[in-house]
């Protein structure tokens, strides 16, 4: 890593600032300084990616030995005060700067988001100088794909997708397969509502993506891979697409990369809005140009994937991971963490929660560090618990943690044990006003419009699963109702045919399991239920 | 040809190499109803009727396209899954309008054979009675939407055997519906040869030929096996 | 604008050397040039692409983005995501089919604008969040209602005459 110039303003330019006013306030630094002239003439201004803080953009990063810090909510009227400030002439701004020390960034560890917010994402010089490509360039000069893959192992790397897969044994299975033809295929479909890492990453840093796709290419022996990006994330799609020419036009892709006899195609493919294509297998079927409707596994895609070749399959931040675990080696990230799930998780806090943006932490941190420390609890919130109700995690196959559960750490086991799960990593901060059935509605609503419709417990009982979970968000509900709402949770659970479909449920399970008492109360006579127990199972209604 | 060894519900059966769990529950003169399923047809493991329990494996398993394993053990009539068939034929039944009294499979619907072996006697969830069409612009047949199940017989015989692909399923989750074409009229897509093998498929009264009324429909469900093992072995069971 | 149009679809085909795993690819360059997926153009791709036309319409009609209709003259899509969620974006879409005088996701009737929902932007920070055309408007005021109607105003979501 490159020590940062002396002067220098980083002005987050990744959709959550541009939409907050980034695009007026960067011209209007521009133009301060053009105007100011003299010590501020100094200043490097320099677009980069995702300052981390979303909630408070605009924010612009000062690099000044002695007196850096993080500067939010900037108006460009704002702009010739900051270029004073940075130029060391003036001590304003006070009030909205954030130092190094801020709990939001003190307790962060970037590993994946290293590059974030630091490096220009639309100049391949910027990383260069920062050393992205050093990793792809020594693994193809110095490795064995082998090699590759055992650092990969040591590191203990698990699916950042949701499913938390081993990423070394998914490697090896690709690379063990019969000699032919491979693919490999980055899954940037990034729908779980809540969830916006991937989207950050592809914003800030592509070249890192490209650098850990590309060593993922060669430990497997594949030769063409894809991007699959959702069409959902415009600014993400475009800055990929000019890093990929970019890398093309440097030799970092293509035919005989940086002097070795290694060959990668690599080109993106743009969804058209279906979150099952999130799933593997609807995923490839989507590249092929078909409906995204996933098939029974196995065979997994790492046998039979693309066109029936081998393919790997690996999500963003799992990729992203990979530049800096061969970098440092294995052991190092597997030092991170814990036990079960090594490493650091990139997490995006938003929902009832003071400071939303990125958070990435080593695994195995309570969810009471993530949310009250970092995050800053509810806003206005009171008591222990900072005013949270429940924390809700893993987005729509995911579920609703509690507030007294909040010294749970956060990892795959962890967060499983809890009828939650890690997802991708999208974290929403519930108050006390939150209404667990409505919560648990708003999730099967999105389950009914993505269902691709194929199998009749995804398609039919997602269907009825929201007709009863009306009936329970408008307090019309009965016993029987509560009774068939767990019975078919169960059959959607276990009998659907995808990730997507046997998700569907979790919503509702984890807020029976951890809210029961309002599903209770929204039955029409909530005195039958006494005492709580009573209403299990083996209840009958009225 | 290698044989593989399995237990079915407790008896121990053998069945080729290459054949599916389906293959090996039929060996073992085991009941499990298919909806989907055909013989001669990809599989799709979309109806979830056929999901067996294997042991040391977590998950359900659909029969009809998972390769049987030598030594597996697997069960097909657990109370669960009994309990699990029982709800997906409740919910098939739910999300369409069936009306077997006045509807041209009365007898010859597995869908109503489905209900029949499970002992459906009533849908605990609401029916959905959705706003479907009737499709009667073919000269000879016709599509009762409301009596659709999507099992997507129809799509893959058409694609598979006929290699017409007249047929698809079009939209998605609760609103998926089978089209003709570019969701035109059936009697408008040219692609259509009239051969009736869609009709001879379906497990309903989706499908059905013009000229039969209620209860007099004779699907011939057995076609796409006896012509992929016509094309695929040369072999013809009509000389 | 027709034969034009037509004849840059067989250029789009060709592009993309006419490979069937094109077929979402070129979807979403004719969606682009049209508007919308109008049926003649779905015919043509299909025969250039050499696919059947149950397959294309099988295809364009299962992802959200792609349109069979002509779309209103101006869309407002409400983030209905989580945080947004959290974050009165439900009530927001009450107050939007009030204002504008149309029903979330109906099909596009001949008014001036359409009103749809999305499941999430991934701008979560600035919860919550309306596109206006195309324009990402953050952070609606929910809880003061006269800045909230000024930030409509502002973003041309005029009440309904």
């Amino acid at each position: 890593m490159t020590a940062p110039q002396s002067l220098q303003l980083r002005c987050c330019d990744a959709s959550g600032c541009r939409s907050a006013g980034a695009g007026a306030l960067h011209a209007a630094l521009l133009q301060a300084r053009d105007q100011l002239g003299g010590a501020a003439e100094g200043v490097a201004i320099k677009p980069v990616g995702c300052l981390r803080l979303c909630g408070r953009g605009p924010l612009v990063a000062l690099d000044r030995p002695g007196s850096g810090g993080i500067y939010a909510g900037l108006t460009p009227e704002q702009a010739p005060e900051l270029l004073a400030v940075a130029a060391g002439l003036s001590h304003g701004l006070a009030d909205q700067r954030l130092g190094p020390d801020h709990p939001f960034f003190a307790l962060q560890q970037p590993v994946v988001l290293e590059g974030c917010g630091r490096v220009d994402p639309t100049s391949i010089d910027d990383a260069l100088a920062m050393g992205t490509y050093g990793q792809l360039q020594r693994v193809l000069a110095e490795c064995t794909p082998e090699q590759v893959r055992e650092q990969v192992k040591r590191s203990g790397l698990r699916g950042r997708g949701g499913a938390g897969y081993p990423t070394g044994l998914k490697w090896d299975t690709v690379a063990l397969q019969p000699a032919g033809l491979r693919y490999v295929v980055c899954n940037a479909d990034e729908g779980d509502p809540g969830a916006f890492m991937d989207r950050s990453v592809l914003e800030s840093d592509p070249h890192r993506l490209i650098e850990g796709l590309a060593i993922a290419a060669y430990a497997v022996g594949a030769q063409q891979g894809y991007v699959y990006v959702r069409a959902e994330y415009p600014l993400a799609i475009e800055r990929l697409q000019l890093a990929l020419k970019q890398a093309r036009a440097r030799g970092l892709l293509g035919a005989g990369i940086a002097g070795s006899s290694f060959n990668l195609r690599l080109e993106v493919r743009v969804g058209a809005g279906a979150y099952v294509c999130g799933e593997e297998t609807a995923l490839l079927a989507s590249i092929q140009g078909q409906r995204g409707t996933p098939r029974p596994r196995p065979p997994f895609p790492a046998q039979s994937g693309l066109w029936g070749h081998p393919t790997l399959i690996n999500n963003v931040e799992t990729l992203a991971a990979i530049p800096a675990i061969i970098r440092e080696g294995g052991d190092w990230y597997g030092a991170m963490g814990t036990a079960g799930s090594k490493g650091t998780k990139v997490f995006a806090l938003s929902g009832a929660v003071a400071n939303t943006g990125l958070v990435e932490v080593p695994m195995g941190t309570s969810l009471r560090t993530v949310v009250l420390t970092i995050g800053g609890g509810v806003p206005g919130g009171e008591g222990p618990d900072g005013g949270v109700k429940a924390v809700q995690t893993g987005g729509p196959s995911g579920g609703c943690i509690p507030a007294a559960l909040l010294d749970t750490p956060v990892d795959y086991e962890s967060l499983r044990q809890l009828g939650s799960m890690m997802g991708s990593g999208g974290m929403v901060v519930m108050g006390e006003s939150t209404a667990m059935p409505a919560v648990a509605r708003h999730f099967m609503r999105f389950s009914v419009a993505e269902s691709c419709g194929k199998c009749v417990p995804c398609r039919a009982g997602t269907v009825q699963l929201l007709e009863l979970l009306d009936r329970f968000a408008e307090h019309r509900a009965s016993l029987a109702d509560l009774e068939r709402l767990e019975q078919l949770c169960g059959m959607v659970q276990a009998t659907s045919l995808c990730g997507l479909g046997q998700a569907a449920p979790n919503p509702v399970l984890s807020t029976l399991r951890h809210f029961r008492q309002e599903y209770q109360a929204a039955c029409r006579a909530p005195q039958l239920c006494e005492p709580l127990t009573s209403c299990s199972l083996e209840a009958k209604g009225p | 040809m290698s044989v593989l060894t399995l237990t079915v519900d407790g008896i121990e059966v053998a069945v080729p190499a290459g054949s599916t769990l389906l293959a090996a529950v039929r060996a073992a003169d085991a009941e499990l109803p298919t909806l989907c399923h055909l013989d001669g047809l990809t599989p799709v493991a979309a109806c979830r009727l056929c999901l067996v329990e294997v042991e040391g494996s977590g998950k359900l398993q659909p029969a009809c396209a998972t390769a049987a394993v030598e030594g597996v053990v697997i069960q097909t009539q657990t109370p669960q899954l009994r309990e699990y068939r029982r709800m997906a034929v409740e919910l098939f039944f739910a999300e369409g309008n069936h009306v077997c009294a006045f509807c041209v499979a009365n007898g010859a619907c597995e869908l109503q054979d489905v209900a029949v072996a499970v002992g459906m006697d009533h849908s605990r969830f609401p029916y959905q009675y959705p706003q479907r069409q009737v499709d009667a612009s073919h000269p000879l047949f016709a599509l009762d939407h409301h009596r659709c199940i999507l099992c997507t017989r129809c799509v893959r015989v058409c694609d598979e055997i006929e290699g017409a692909h007249v047929w698809d399923v079009a939209h998605r989750g609760a609103e998926c519906q089978i089209i003709a074409g570019l969701d035109q009229p059936w009697g408008e897509v040219e692609a259509c040869t009239n051969c009736g093998k869609c009709v001879d498929v379906c497990p309903t009264g989706a499908l059905f030929d013009k000229d039969d009324t209620t209860a007099e429909k004779q699907p011939h469900r057995e076609r796409p096996a006896l012509l992929r093992r016509a094309r695929d072995q040369q072999h013809w069971q009509n000389q | 604008m027709a034969a034009e149009a037509v004849e840059r679809t067989s250029r789009l085909v060709r592009q993309h050397r006419g490979r069937a795993d094109a077929l979402i690819e070129v979807l979403h360059q004719v969606q682009e040039l049209y508007g919308f997926l109008p049926r003649p153009a779905l015919h043509q791709v299909a025969r250039e692409l050499q696919l059947p036309l149950a397959r294309v319409y099988g295809v364009a009609s299962f992802y959200h983005l792609f349109r069979l209709e002509p779309p209103a003259a101006h869309r407002c899509a409400v983030c209905l995501g989580t945080a947004c969620f959290v974050k009165g974006g439900a009530e927001l879409a009450a107050q939007l089919e009030q204002r504008l005088g149309v029903r979330l996701d109906a099909p596009a009737g001949d008014g001036s604008w359409a009103l749809e929902h999305v499941s999430c932007l991934g701008a979560c920070g600035q919860a919550p969040v309306l596109v206006v055309d195309g324009q990402l408007a953050p952070k609606l005021p929910l809880d003061d209602p006269r800045a909230l109607a000024l930030r409509f105003t502002a973003l041309g979501l005029d009440p309904r005459p």
